[in-house]
């Protein structure tokens, strides 16, 4: 394309049919404590 | 839903419900907001003025082409999926992660302390290992299925009572073997009492080590002293320093927290990179507004130049070979966790619970202290399940203010305690966290754009 550059293509809506196993890491258990902060973390289902 | 943005010299569109980003030029920056509600007939006539139509045509089709892909201008299908979600969520009961505080006592007096100085509005105490053992009974008893299980020694200073921290380690080992359960520690220490005894067991035994420092000495000292106002800088930094290369630089956050006082907290960041730091985390501080050293909404445009100028030098750094990590800009675009993980939260008082000293379950350690939010204890389970429930159903779709937001599958609508701390409502967010978290968003994901290149 010639305006546009897709960096990414994560389509959320994917993780709607396999996701929700809820081995992931508890968000605070990592470095924040006082704010939310899920964005960052990983999949342990890939 | 779209958020469109400038940013270092970017325009960065992202699709909010499916996660897509692009990086476009001036004339689909200038279209995207147009295109929707009108024909490329009208979109033509209305920029005119800046584009000629036959490049208006142009960029239209490729926006066309995204949106018929499914990357651009995608719908929000998750109310739904959440519904059903948390009503599974509130028939399995699950728990998989504890707070334990191991300690409400404190070798320092930082002065913005939420446990304030250790005691959380209480009395000192030591929790026992008894009562950690148990603890880590109600969690395997508890967890269902899951496997993973994690519990965070925390405080306080955790470090003040080590011999209970081993003990309930030795504990939860045997519990694996018997139950197929896998326990990950996390150890949050001041860096005090750490010695090299205690760095070998924490390098055996805690898949996370986070160690907190402010940045800078100065900035560290004044607000992280010890009971006889001294700083605790020089003392703990060169053991910080060794644990971090003890652990190959990965595994463990310096964990610092910028006030007032330090708005210019983007030299912290770099003072600790520095210092030769790969895994850095500096939190905005979570004060009330009459606290002098508390964030006010006036501080925003200067705590958002901060984070563009990190940004920025992050890049650069990066792109020298002697890039660190950056808790809040980290993001994970392609992987990344699930849209529930994204929409549910970080779990407090669900799958996510505190252990005070002597027992009691709390929905996480900021509640800790808030006797309301008692939920039960370590004995007896939980015994204010509608605690529980009103946890449970929060989720991004009953908070307002979240469902219009582009951060939402990103901040997973916000820190339950500070919602309450501040509004008095765990589904009313903290308006300067929210606003924080969307620019560190913005920043990411800038990142993600230039290393792209």
């Amino acid at each position: 394309m010639k305006h546009i550059k897709t960096i990414t293509t994560k389509n959320l809506k994917e993780t709607a049919k396999n996701g929700g196993c809820g081995e992931c890491q508890t968000s605070c258990q990592s470095a924040c404590k006082t704010s939310c902060t899920v964005g960052n973390q990983s999949c342990e289902n890939k | 839903m779209i958020h469109q943005y400038k940013n270092n010299g970017y325009n960065i569109v992202l699709d909010v419900n499916s996660g897509s980003v692009h990086v476009v030029d001036e004339i689909v920056y200038d279209i995207i907001p147009l295109f929707q509600d009108n024909t490329v007939e009208t979109i033509k006539d209305m920029l005119s003025d800046k584009y000629s139509a036959e490049n208006i045509e142009e960029a239209c089709g490729e926006i066309q082409a995204l949106k018929d892909d499914g990357v651009l201008f995608t719908d929000d299908i998750y109310e739904t999926c959440i519904e059903q979600f948390t009503e599974q969520k509130a028939k399995d009961n699950i728990v998989k992660a504890m707070c334990l505080h191991i300690a409400h006592d404190c070798n320092l007096a930082c002065k913005y302390c939420f446990a304030e100085e250790g005691e959380y509005h209480g009395r000192r105490a030591l929790m026992s290992a008894e009562v950690g053992k148990k603890a880590l009974d109600f969690l395997v008893a508890n967890s269902g299925m899951r496997r993973n299980l994690e519990v965070d020694f925390f405080g306080g200073e955790p470090l003040m009572n080590f011999d209970v921290v081993k003990e309930i380690v030795r504990y939860g080992r045997e519990l694996e073997k018997t139950n197929d359960k896998k326990f990950r520690f996390t150890m949050t220490t001041n860096g005090v009492l750490l010695n090299d005894e205690i760095l070998d067991f924490v390098n055996k035994e805690c898949g996370n080590l986070v160690l907190s420092v402010d940045g800078r000495k100065e900035i560290h000292d004044k607000m992280r002293p010890f009971r006889n106002g001294t700083g605790s800088y020089d003392l703990i930094m060169p053991k910080f320093q060794k644990a971090a290369e003890s652990r190959n630089q990965t595994d463990y956050y310096v964990r610092g927290t910028f006030t007032r006082n330090n708005l210019d907290f983007s030299k912290d960041v770099l003072d600790l990179a520095d210092k030769g730091f790969k895994q850095i985390s500096m939190e905005p501080v979570v004060a009330d507004e009459s606290e002098d050293y508390a964030l006010r909404m006036e501080d925003l445009p200067e705590i958002y130049d901060e984070y563009d100028k990190l940004a920025v030098e992050m890049i650069k750094r990066e792109r020298e070979g002697r890039g660190f990590n950056f808790f809040h800009f980290m993001i994970d675009l392609t992987g990344g966790p699930c849209v529930y993980k994204r929409l549910s939260g970080c779990g407090c008082g669900t799958e996510y619970l505190a252990v005070t000293p002597w027992g009691d379950l709390y929905p996480c350690h900021q509640f800790v202290g808030h006797e309301e939010f008692i939920m039960g204890n370590v004995w007896e389970g939980i015994k204010s399940p509608d605690i529980r429930k009103g946890f449970n159903y929060s989720n991004v779709y009953t908070k307002d203010k979240c469902r219009d937001c582009f951060c939402k599958f990103y901040c997973s609508g916000g820190c339950a305690a500070n919602a309450y701390n501040f509004n008095g409502d765990i589904n009313e967010p903290y308006d300067i966290a929210c606003r924080l978290q969307q620019k560190r968003v913005e920043c990411a994901i800038m990142i993600k754009c230039a290393l792209a290149e």
